[in-house]
């Protein structure tokens, strides 16, 4: 990465209205904040139906801004990029689409997947919060092993999502097997390798691939003043590894030197109450994380 | 008959049509919070670490002064969660 946004260089414009009605400590929008300030007011937002576009309404945005589709993002950012390219006026604007990770992993893996092979010019941003949380929490492609949700509860047979841990979708990997130019990941818990990631992205020509991982006290049960708590503890555990991808070669970002045991992470979320206790499964949850973490540095 | 059936209609119409123009900032989100976020100014160290973790905003940090926007801010505590030197407390609200 090269260069290093500092606090004080970040500029104190705001590109949302006050007045969103994401719920308070919401990871998603404070991720939103960070990238526009990153990118500044020649940007145009494609937004997936989910939390971000739902609690946008009422023209939280000050910059141009479509709301679409659960499943067409991309698809409709590759068109936008098509009419600016044909109006000679393609490097006038950053292109940013934002989904949430069913938009993303699930309902639009095809919209992205084509807009990316097509090597459209955007930034395309995934916010995890590893949930349908807009419509009620149902689980998603990205809903980690054990977690409660709507669809997913806990039973007296079945724990949580119960899927293997290691199938969960790893939606960057799928991008980096797209040879997308530049893929990254993030969390909201250190904004400014956010912001540095999203500046980098927007130089790149081609698609780029950012996924941040963001809290959502309502979904997650957990407490909102520990939103960016939790978004750090998930890379100080091991759970949430970042990094950026380019040029085939790997550079990682915040690795923990001396990992943090898991149960610090899932102790502070109501979704992963159930687990607390389970010796086992809190075992098997630490050799895997050992294991990826080790796989993703080969 | 027919024409007491459409006033009807128009009634129930009025309570779910919007007539006037709204916007986001309207919506005092300030009413949400049950605590509020106070700064002690003595143990600021501008850091402004508080102003980049709001998610909605709330916290100006022009002047080299933390100032709280109370009108949006929704209470949610991570301000003083973040704060490295412990200089904002959350404070219950009183109803009135
Ligand atoms: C085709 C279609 N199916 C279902 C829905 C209902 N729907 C709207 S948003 C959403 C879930 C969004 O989940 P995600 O992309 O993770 O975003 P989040 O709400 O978590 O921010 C669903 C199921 C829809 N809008 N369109
Ligand atoms: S449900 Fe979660 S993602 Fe959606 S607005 Fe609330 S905190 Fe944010
Ligand atoms: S309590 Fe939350 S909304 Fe209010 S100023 Fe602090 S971080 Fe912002
Ligand atoms: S985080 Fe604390 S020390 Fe830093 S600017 Fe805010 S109130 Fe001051
Ligand atoms: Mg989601």
């Amino acid at each position: 990465m090269t260069k290093k946004t500092k606090i004080k260089d970040l500029t104190d414009e705001e590109f949302l209205h006050y007045g969103s009605l994401s719920c308070a400590g919401c990871g998603a929008i404070l991720a939103f904040r960070h990238v526009l300030k990153a990118l500044g007011e020649n940007t145009i937002v494609i937004n997936s139906t989910g939390c971000m576009a739902v609690v946008m309404q009422m023209a939280v945005p000050k910059i141009p801004y479509f709301h679409v589709l659960f499943e067409n993002g991309p698809a409709v950012m590759s068109g936008v990029e098509q009419a600016l390219d044909i109006l000679g006026k393609r490097d006038d604007a950053n292109l940013l689409v934002v989904a949430g990770d069913g938009g993303t992993a699930d309902i639009g893996m095809g919209s992205l997947s084509g807009a990316v092979e097509r090597g459209h010019d955007f930034i395309y941003l995934c916010y995890d919060n590893e949930s349908y949380m807009n419509t009620g929490g149902q689980r998603s492609g990205t809903t980690p092993f054990g977690a409660a949700t709507s669809t997913t509860p806990v039973g007296s047979v079945i724990k949580g999502e119960n899927r293997p841990m290691e199938m969960r979708k790893d939606v960057p990997e799928i991008m980096i097997a797209h040879n997308t130019p530049y893929v990254a990941t993030a969390s909201i818990g250190y904004p400014l390798d956010l912001i540095d990631k999203v500046k980098k992205a927007a130089t790149i020509r081609g698609p780029s691939y950012i996924h941040v991982f963001s809290s959502c006290p309502a979904g997650w049960r957990s407490e909102p003043k520990d939103s960016v708590k939790l978004a750090k503890l998930a890379v100080q555990t091991g759970f949430i590894v970042l990094f950026e991808h380019e040029d085939g070669k790997r550079t990682f970002q915040h690795l923990p030197k001396k990992r943090k045991p898991v149960k610090d992470y899932l102790e502070l979320q109501g979704r992963f109450q159930h687990l607390l206790e389970d010796r086992e499964t809190i075992e098997k949850m630490e050799e895997f994380v050992e294991k990826r973490l080790e796989w993703i540095q080969r | 008959m027919g024409l007491e059936k459409h006033e009807k209609f128009i009634m129930k119409a009025k309570s779910t049509l919007v007539f006037e123009p709204g916007w986001s900032e309207d919506n005092l989100t300030g009413a949400w919070r049950s605590e509020r976020p106070e700064v002690d100014e003595e143990k600021c160290t501008n850091c402004d670490i508080c102003w980049l973790v709001c998610p909605d905003a709330c916290i100006k940090r022009e002047g080299g002064k933390i100032e709280i926007n109370l009108k949006y801010c929704k209470g949610c505590g991570i301000c003083a969660e973040e704060c490295p030197v412990k200089a904002i407390i959350m404070v219950r609200e009183e109803s009135d």
